[in-house]
Protein backbone atom coordinates (compact mmCIF):
# COMPACT_ATOMS: atom_id res chain seq x y z
CA UNK A 1 0.00 0.00 0.00
CA UNK A 2 2.62 2.46 0.70
CA UNK A 3 4.64 1.71 -2.29
CA UNK A 4 1.65 2.44 -4.21
CA UNK A 5 1.69 5.65 -2.73
CA UNK A 6 -0.92 5.72 -0.20
CA UNK A 7 0.60 6.29 3.19
CA UNK A 8 -0.91 4.19 6.50
CA UNK A 9 -0.95 4.56 9.95
CA UNK A 10 -2.80 1.79 12.31
CA UNK A 11 -3.67 1.18 16.05
CA UNK A 12 -3.00 -2.13 17.41
CA UNK A 13 -3.72 -3.14 20.96
CA UNK A 14 -0.82 -6.31 20.16
CA UNK A 15 2.06 -4.81 20.23
CA UNK A 16 4.05 -7.94 20.21
CA UNK A 17 3.08 -8.73 17.06
CA UNK A 18 3.16 -4.98 15.81
CA UNK A 19 6.64 -4.93 16.51
CA UNK A 20 7.28 -8.12 14.76
CA UNK A 21 5.64 -7.36 11.81
CA UNK A 22 6.74 -3.34 11.43
CA UNK A 23 4.22 -1.60 9.70
CA UNK A 24 5.51 1.94 9.23
CA UNK A 25 3.78 3.49 12.07
CA UNK A 26 1.55 2.25 14.50
CA UNK A 27 -0.42 3.69 17.76
CA UNK A 28 0.03 1.03 20.68
CA UNK A 29 -3.79 1.20 22.72
CA UNK A 30 -3.52 -0.08 26.43
CA UNK A 31 -7.20 -2.17 25.73
CA UNK A 32 -8.28 -5.65 25.66
CA UNK A 33 -8.80 -6.85 21.35
CA UNK A 34 -11.94 -6.04 20.30
CA UNK A 35 -11.59 -2.61 21.69
CA UNK A 36 -8.69 -1.14 19.74
CA UNK A 37 -10.79 2.65 20.16
CA UNK A 38 -10.90 2.76 23.35
CA UNK A 39 -14.68 2.05 24.79
CA UNK A 40 -18.19 1.94 23.17
CA UNK A 41 -19.18 5.38 22.97
CA UNK A 42 -16.85 7.20 24.14
CA UNK A 43 -16.45 9.62 20.79
CA UNK A 44 -13.93 11.88 22.59
CA UNK A 45 -11.85 8.95 22.79
CA UNK A 46 -11.93 7.16 19.83
CA UNK A 47 -10.87 10.70 17.70
CA UNK A 48 -8.64 10.96 20.36
CA UNK A 49 -6.73 7.82 19.47
CA UNK A 50 -7.10 8.40 15.39
CA UNK A 51 -5.57 11.92 15.95
CA UNK A 52 -3.38 10.46 17.53
CA UNK A 53 -2.55 7.63 14.55
CA UNK A 54 -2.86 9.53 12.08
CA UNK A 55 0.09 12.16 13.20
CA UNK A 56 2.10 9.24 13.02
CA UNK A 57 2.10 10.37 9.48
CA UNK A 58 4.25 13.42 9.80
CA UNK A 59 7.30 11.09 11.57
CA UNK A 60 10.09 10.74 9.52
CA UNK A 61 11.58 7.62 11.06
CA UNK A 62 10.19 4.75 10.44
CA UNK A 63 9.18 1.90 11.49
CA UNK A 64 7.02 4.18 14.41
CA UNK A 65 5.67 2.20 17.52
CA UNK A 66 4.23 4.24 20.23
CA UNK A 67 2.02 3.89 22.83
CA UNK A 68 -1.00 6.42 22.99
CA UNK A 69 -1.24 9.41 25.27
CA UNK A 70 -4.03 9.20 27.46
CA UNK A 71 -5.70 12.42 28.88
CA UNK A 72 -8.72 10.13 30.12
CA UNK B 1 -3.14 -3.60 25.74
CA UNK B 2 -3.36 -7.66 24.80
CA UNK B 3 -0.16 -9.51 25.60
CA UNK B 4 0.26 -12.83 24.23
CA UNK B 5 0.79 -14.28 27.11
CA UNK B 6 -2.82 -13.98 28.23
CA UNK B 7 -4.18 -15.56 25.14
CA UNK B 8 -5.89 -18.80 25.49
CA UNK B 9 -3.29 -21.74 24.32
CA UNK B 10 -4.42 -21.97 20.91
CA UNK B 11 -3.65 -18.71 19.92
CA UNK B 12 -0.51 -18.57 22.06
CA UNK B 13 0.35 -21.95 19.67
CA UNK B 14 -0.63 -20.29 16.41
CA UNK B 15 1.15 -17.48 16.89
CA UNK B 16 5.19 -19.21 17.45
CA UNK B 17 4.31 -21.22 14.07
CA UNK B 18 2.12 -17.90 11.99
CA UNK B 19 4.38 -17.05 9.08
CA UNK B 20 4.84 -13.15 10.25
CA UNK B 21 5.31 -11.17 7.54
CA UNK B 22 8.33 -8.61 8.25
CA UNK B 23 8.56 -5.97 6.18
CA UNK B 24 11.74 -5.34 5.81
CA UNK B 25 13.05 -2.51 4.64
CA UNK B 26 9.95 -0.49 5.77
CA UNK B 27 8.71 1.33 2.69
CA UNK B 28 6.90 4.85 3.86
CA UNK B 29 4.66 6.91 1.57
CA UNK B 30 5.15 10.49 2.37
CA UNK B 31 1.82 12.33 2.52
CA UNK B 32 1.04 14.03 -1.19
CA UNK B 33 -0.84 16.63 1.09
CA UNK B 34 -1.13 17.96 4.29
CA UNK B 35 -3.84 16.04 6.46
CA UNK B 36 -6.04 18.01 6.34
CA UNK B 37 -6.42 17.75 2.41
CA UNK B 38 -5.93 14.14 2.32
CA UNK B 39 -8.59 11.62 1.49
CA UNK B 40 -8.57 8.69 4.51
CA UNK B 41 -10.11 5.27 4.39
CA UNK B 42 -10.50 2.70 6.80
CA UNK B 43 -9.24 -1.42 6.99
CA UNK B 44 -10.80 -2.68 9.70
CA UNK B 45 -10.21 -6.83 10.59
CA UNK B 46 -13.35 -6.57 12.83
CA UNK B 47 -15.43 -8.92 10.21
CA UNK B 48 -18.10 -6.06 9.56
CA UNK B 49 -20.32 -6.39 6.89
CA UNK B 50 -23.27 -4.56 5.57
CA UNK B 51 -26.66 -5.85 5.98
CA UNK B 52 -27.05 -6.30 2.16
CA UNK B 53 -23.54 -8.45 1.74
CA UNK B 54 -22.80 -12.35 2.54
CA UNK B 55 -21.08 -12.77 5.91
CA UNK B 56 -17.28 -13.56 6.23
CA UNK B 57 -16.93 -17.89 6.07
CA UNK B 58 -15.19 -19.22 8.87
CA UNK B 59 -14.73 -22.21 7.49
CA UNK B 60 -12.54 -21.96 4.74
CA UNK B 61 -9.13 -23.52 5.53
CA UNK B 62 -6.51 -20.81 6.13
CA UNK B 63 -8.87 -17.76 6.38
CA UNK B 64 -11.48 -15.74 4.21
CA UNK B 65 -9.32 -13.46 2.53
CA UNK B 66 -12.22 -11.84 0.64
CA UNK B 67 -13.22 -8.39 1.88
CA UNK B 68 -16.17 -6.16 1.87
CA UNK B 69 -16.61 -2.61 0.69
CA UNK B 70 -18.46 -0.39 3.67
CA UNK B 71 -19.73 2.69 1.67
CA UNK B 72 -18.90 6.03 3.66
CA UNK B 73 -22.67 6.78 4.18
CA UNK B 74 -23.39 3.76 6.14
CA UNK B 75 -25.00 4.14 9.49
CA UNK B 76 -22.65 1.78 11.63
CA UNK B 77 -25.49 0.55 13.49
CA UNK B 78 -26.56 -1.52 10.77
CA UNK B 79 -23.43 -3.27 10.07
CA UNK B 80 -22.89 -6.55 11.20
CA UNK B 81 -20.40 -8.36 12.56
CA UNK B 82 -19.66 -11.52 11.52
CA UNK B 83 -16.45 -12.37 13.00
CA UNK B 84 -16.26 -15.73 14.77
CA UNK B 85 -13.11 -15.86 16.39
CA UNK B 86 -13.00 -16.12 20.31
CA UNK B 87 -10.24 -14.59 20.65
CA UNK B 88 -11.85 -11.20 21.74
CA UNK B 89 -14.87 -9.97 23.00
CA UNK B 90 -17.32 -9.12 20.77
CA UNK B 91 -19.78 -7.12 23.42
CA UNK B 92 -18.02 -3.61 22.83
CA UNK B 93 -18.47 -3.98 18.96
CA UNK B 94 -21.88 -5.13 19.38
CA UNK B 95 -22.60 -1.73 21.19
CA UNK B 96 -20.74 0.46 18.71
CA UNK B 97 -18.92 -0.91 15.75
CA UNK B 98 -17.27 2.27 15.86
CA UNK B 99 -14.75 0.41 18.31
CA UNK B 100 -14.01 -1.80 15.26
CA UNK B 101 -14.52 0.50 12.40
CA UNK B 102 -14.80 4.49 13.45
CA UNK B 103 -16.29 6.00 10.52
CA UNK B 104 -18.84 7.98 12.28
CA UNK B 105 -15.69 9.62 13.68
CA UNK B 106 -13.69 9.78 10.82
CA UNK B 107 -16.74 11.83 9.36
CA UNK B 108 -16.32 13.95 12.83
CA UNK B 109 -12.89 14.44 12.23
CA UNK B 110 -13.77 15.57 8.39
CA UNK B 111 -16.29 18.31 10.00
CA UNK B 112 -13.63 19.46 12.05
CA UNK B 113 -11.13 19.91 9.42
CA UNK B 114 -8.52 17.47 10.59
CA UNK B 115 -9.08 15.20 7.54
CA UNK B 116 -9.42 16.67 4.28
CA UNK B 117 -12.52 13.98 3.55
CA UNK B 118 -13.50 10.84 4.14
CA UNK B 119 -13.03 8.42 1.47
CA UNK B 120 -16.10 6.96 -0.87
CA UNK B 121 -15.75 2.85 0.09
CA UNK B 122 -13.71 1.71 3.30
CA UNK B 123 -12.75 -2.24 3.61
CA UNK B 124 -13.54 -4.70 6.15
CA UNK B 125 -11.85 -8.00 6.73
CA UNK B 126 -11.61 -10.66 8.95
CA UNK B 127 -8.68 -11.83 10.52
CA UNK B 128 -7.98 -15.24 11.63
CA UNK B 129 -5.90 -15.91 8.09
CA UNK B 130 -3.73 -18.60 9.12
CA UNK B 131 -2.47 -18.84 5.48
CA UNK B 132 -2.08 -15.44 4.56
CA UNK B 133 -0.51 -16.38 1.52
CA UNK B 134 -3.32 -15.80 -1.08
CA UNK B 135 -3.95 -12.24 0.63
CA UNK B 136 -1.03 -10.87 0.07
CA UNK B 137 -1.09 -12.27 -3.89
CA UNK B 138 -4.70 -11.95 -4.08
CA UNK B 139 -6.31 -9.78 -2.34
CA UNK B 140 -4.02 -7.02 -1.23
CA UNK B 141 -3.37 -5.92 -5.06
CA UNK B 142 -7.15 -5.78 -5.54
CA UNK B 143 -7.51 -3.71 -2.21
CA UNK B 144 -4.98 -1.24 -2.91
CA UNK B 145 -6.35 -1.20 -6.69
CA UNK B 146 -9.58 0.02 -4.94
CA UNK B 147 -7.91 2.29 -2.51
CA UNK B 148 -6.59 3.93 -5.56
CA UNK B 149 -8.90 4.49 -7.94
CA UNK B 150 -10.86 6.60 -5.09
CA UNK B 151 -7.54 8.81 -5.06
CA UNK B 152 -7.46 7.35 -1.09
CA UNK B 153 -3.87 9.18 0.63
CA UNK B 154 -4.01 8.33 3.42
CA UNK B 155 -5.39 4.65 4.97
CA UNK B 156 -6.01 3.92 8.33
CA UNK B 157 -5.56 0.57 9.66
CA UNK B 158 -8.09 -0.63 12.68
CA UNK B 159 -7.06 -4.65 13.42
CA UNK B 160 -9.04 -6.00 16.05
Amino acid sequence: MERAGIATASLTALPEVTARVRPPRALSVPYPLGFTLGRAHDEALQRDLMRQALALLDEADVPVLRPARLTA
Amino acid sequence: MARIADLPFKYRALMKVYPWRRINPVPASALPRPLDQARVALITTGGLVQPDQAPFDESIRGGDVSYRVIDRDVATADLLETHRSDAFDHAGIAQDRNLALPLDRLHELAEAGVIGEVAPRHLSFMGSITAPGRLLRDTLPDAVGLLQADGVDVALLVPV
